[in-house]
């Protein structure tokens, strides 16, 4: 056993656990944040991603050893209904989930893809988006949906610019 | 909840569905989250007086949208307040299906249309009647709106909340009016799901959620061979790993629990078991097609039998006979199977995303040698069914694993256990024969079909195994269709669209086939051949044209086609591929679907673009195998999902319907996706592929064409057009 220490969510965060155990299963079973999922155990389908240090990683395959002093993001900490972020937005307004079950992953690949490019040709959205499963088929409501929150992010920064420009 | 309560409930649901409404279950379900009383109108629908309304609701949510569509029929007749419109899962009891009581066969719209219409609109009359008396008038002088009774000609008004509890004393009426389509509000508008922000913020709760004090995780070492059994094992090396609790063994293998589920799966690769691995040890994918070519030699039961076939063959201008077959596919949900258990002494919980609570229900009460009122199924969402979530060994295996620990146990599948310990859609290999006439039209249909059942036989026959093919709407005037079961230990199950999901393609490819044989176009012979099928006629007869069928393709694109009826409703896919050195990419289907009343044309469009999803992962790479009686696949890497890259854009056009009543929509869209995009691979490359799935076949049959064709050339022969 290893006590590690990383950030989650914002928040410091202890654990007591072997340095092995994947990430997935500290965040599922010993603190209960069960909105990250389980698909494959294997990083083949997507459902455990996850931000480490805003990079999209696959949980199920992250020793939380790894993870020790590093920042952590779970959907739990993407938004909340209150302050949804501009993919979970984009999400709702067009109804992707159907089960709902890798939606999780998808919404946090989506989120990684926008912070580093944040207007994704269909290419650029086929790229990032190719590692995680939907077998409910939600794949053609997701693009759209990576479209639509490419425009939200980018309609907060334009209503964010002139704050910006009045502090200097 | 009150016992007085529960005995108006009892008497509610009793007096509105008159076939007795036992709630199974030691421990009732709230009342409300707030404590506060809530009045029952009928099993469906509950009010409370700060004006929340409760839906009550039957059918599981597996992603088909049950919870919004349900909620639709309630509200527009109860004309209750959309926003404040709550819902819970339902117990399970009689009155909302026990024993079958579930969402499975297209069925959940349909088998809800009435009595949840007539559930809103009864509530909705009590409460114009508490409010007729308070003010002392006819019911008639009174309207309802967005949760209030209206006085008619003044501006009193009460809302539903207000009069909730009178109301509720009220007779429950006989029978009620409900709306003309004209009337609708919400049935028939694309409204937005009611689940969608709990599933965006991590919030919705799936059986693998499921946690509790003193809650042990578990995973299940099985036989790797079918019908195997545990001879003999040791735990050492197991019970010294971190974090392993107990290690138990039940009637199917060896549990292993621990404190997380990690902990669990390292533990579990440290058993070391003796299998006595049983009869099946030898069973191979190609022992099982050996044993269907035989099968086929002989007569079956017959599915459908009409018109003189014999005559039809031996008048026939020419004659086409071919052989198709289809593996076993696993579902592979996203969420793997799971299920939770705790066990006290007042009797059995149980918790599960699964389809049919009452078989849950069920398969608990036999596991734990409890009476049914000592159990209690809590439904949760589903991470997928696709007809894996129906029966299955998970609850029997998670209430005998929790009876042995004495804790409480949520019982994991990993993938590993998902795929290669499934209840799989069974193999099946088929023999069609076809005789055309001068014309080139197809006058007689023969088949036999060699399968593993679905269900129990009755008289020798599945109708499931012969679905979407003896079944077929085709006008041919002779067809004679055969049964051969094949007999294995196998497990097999539903699996989204069930028969129709192998028999379609076999239908409607070979029809491909007939086409051009006889020198038709084939949206042209299918629409011959439907004229005794009007709706489903129409739908191709728009697909066709919605999809340019008469006007060239893109450069390098080609089209095909298929439709049928299934599930109540009606559906014609048109589909552009293109074939790149045997690899076949799909660029856009169009989807034509007459499900009658589309309730909700949003979750409408969701499932036909899902099952065409389905389908299409299946029809290019499906493929469960078998060696030394071992499933052969593992993992998403050798049993692939569709990918967004491979994604074709999807066009669904939902026909408006001269049916006032909903068809099904879960599996409708399922079955045609395969042999449109067979019948698309044959007009790009001449082959034709009888034998799925496409990714492996289509390669090894492009280069036999190949082959064929340069023979053709070097002895001087005509090349194939």
């Amino acid at each position: 056993m290893a006590t590690i220490t990383f950030t989650l969510n914002g928040q410091p965060r202890t654990v007591e656990a072997e340095p092995q155990m994947p990430l997935l299963w500290v965040l599922r079973d010993i603190l209960n944040l069960t909105g990250t999922k389980y698909g494959c155990g294997m990083a083949l389908c997507g459902a455990c991603t996850v931000h480490i240090d805003g990079n999209p990683v696959r949980s199920c395959r992250t020793e939380i050893g790894f993870v020790a002093g590093r920042s952590v993001t779970t959907v739990e900490g993407l938004g909340t209904p209150d302050a949804l972020h501009p993919v979970q937005r984009a999400w709702l307004e067009l109804d992707v989930p159907q089960c709902g079950y890798c939606q999780s992953g998808q919404q946090m690949s989506a989120a990684a893809l926008l912070a580093r490019n944040p207007k994704p040709t269909d290419a650029d959205i086929d790229a990032a988006m190719r590692n995680n499963i939907c077998r409910c088929g939600t794949y053609q409501s997701i693009r759209a949906a990576i479209h639509r929150a490419a425009e939200i992010q980018a309609l907060a920064m334009d209503a964010m610019a002139p704050a910006e420009e009045g502090r200097v | 909840m009150s016992a007085a309560q529960l005995k108006r409930r009892e008497f509610l649901a009793l007096s509105a569905a008159g076939t007795g409404a036992l709630v199974l279950g030691h421990h009732v379900p709230a009342t409300a989250q707030d404590g506060s009383e809530t009045l029952e109108f009928n099993p469906f629908v509950r009010i409370a007086p700060d004006d929340t309304v409760t839906l009550i609701l039957h059918k599981p949510e597996n992603g088909q949208g049950a919870v919004t569509t349900l909620c639709m029929l309630l509200a527009e007749e109860l004309d209750c307040d959309w926003q404040r419109l709550q819902w819970e899962f339902a117990p399970v009891a009689r009155v909302y299906g026990f024993p079958l009581q579930g969402t499975f066969g297209s069925l959940g719209v349909r088998t809800s249309w009435q009595p949840l219409r007539e559930a809103g609109a009864k509530a909705r009359v009590m409460l114009q009647s508490a409010a007729a008396q308070r003010w002392g008038v006819d019911i008639a002088q009174t309207r309802t709106e967005n949760g209030r009774v209206h006085r008619v000609g003044s501006t009193d008004s009460f809302s539903y909340g207000e009069l909730a509890l009178e109301a509720a004393q009220l007779p429950v009426p006989e029978t009620v009016a409900l709306k003309s389509p004209d009337q609708y509000r919400l049935i028939g508008k694309p409204t937005p799901r009611r689940d969608t922000l709990a599933k965006i913020t991590g919030t919705a709760r799936y059986g693998i959620d499921v946690r509790m004090p003193d809650i042990a995780f578990a995973v299940l070492e099985r036989c790797p061979v079918f019908g195997g059994r545990v001879a003999s094992f040791d735990d050492s090396r197991t019970r010294a790993f971190p974090g392993v609790i107990d290690v138990v063994q039940v009637g199917r293998g060896i549990a292993v629990l621990a404190t997380n589920t990690w902990a669990a799966m390292e533990g579990r690769k440290l058993l070391d078991i003796q299998w006595d691995l049983g009869p099946n040890a030898s069973l191979s994918s190609e022992r099982i097609r050996e044993m269907q070519r035989e099968l086929l030699q002989h007569s079956g039961a017959v599915a459908r039998s009409e018109g003189d076939v014999e005559a039809a063959f031996a008048n026939a201008a020419q004659k086409v006979a071919v052989t198709y077959e289809v593996p076993y596919l696993a579902h592979t949900t996203m969420e793997p199977p799971n299920t939770a258990v705790r066990l006290d002494e007042q009797g059995c919980e149980v918790w599960s995303g699964t389809q049919i609570p009452g078989i849950c229900h069920s398969s608990a009460v036999a596991a734990a040698g409890l009476e049914a009122e000592q159990v209690k199924v809590n439904t949760l969402f589903i991470g997928g069914g696709f007809g894996s979530r129906g029966g299955g060994n998970v609850y029997t295996e998670a209430v005998e694993i929790a009876m042995v620990t004495g804790r409480p146990v949520n019982l994991l599948y990993t993938r590993e256990d998902d795929i290669q310990q499934d209840r799989y859609r069974p193999c099946s290999m088929v023999n069609l024969e076809a005789a055309l006439d001068a014309e080139g039209w197809p006058v007689a249909l023969r088949g036999r079909v060699s399968c593993q059942y679905f269900q129990a036989l009755q008289n020798g026959l599945d109708r499931e195994a012969v679905a979407g093919l003896a079944d077929n709407d085709y006008a041919i005037g002779a067809q004679h269709f055969e049964y051969v079961p094949l007999e294995l230990d196998v497990p097999t199950n539903f699996w989204r669209s069930v028969g129709a999901s192998q028999n379609v393609y076999f239908m409607e490819s070979f029809l491909d086939e007939l086409a051009a044989a006889g020198g038709k176009d084939p949206v042209e012979l299918r629409l011959h051949l439907l004229r005794d099928a009007p709706r489903l006629r129409r739908v191709l007869e728009i697909a066709a044209e919605r999809a340019g069928w008469n006007t060239p393709a893109v450069p390098g694109r080609h089209r095909g086609v298929a439709c049928v009826s299934c599930f109540g409703s009606h559906n014609a896919q048109v589909v552009e591929v293109s074939v790149d050195q045997g690899r076949v990419r799909v660029h856009k289907v169009t989807c034509v679907v007459d499900c009658g009343q589309a309730v909700n044309p949003l979750t409408v469009r969701q499932q036909m673009e899902g099952g065409i999803v389905y389908g299409l992962t299946a029809a290019l790479r499906g493929e469960i195998s078998l060696a030394d009686g071992r499933v052969q696949q593992s993992n998403f890497h050798d049993y692939d999902a569709l990918r967004i890259d491979e994604m074709p854009e999807i066009d669904v056009f939902i026909v408006p319907s001269e049916d006032p009543n909903p068809g099904g929509i879960g599996e409708t869209s399922t079955p045609a996706i395969a042999p449109a995009v067979v019948n698309a691979v044959f007009a790009a490359t001449g082959v034709r592929v009888r034998r799925l799935p496409l990714e492996k076949h289509l390669p090894t049959l492009l280069a036999e064409s190949q082959q064929q064709d340069s023979h053709a050339i070097n002895s001087g022969g005509t090349i194939h057009a």
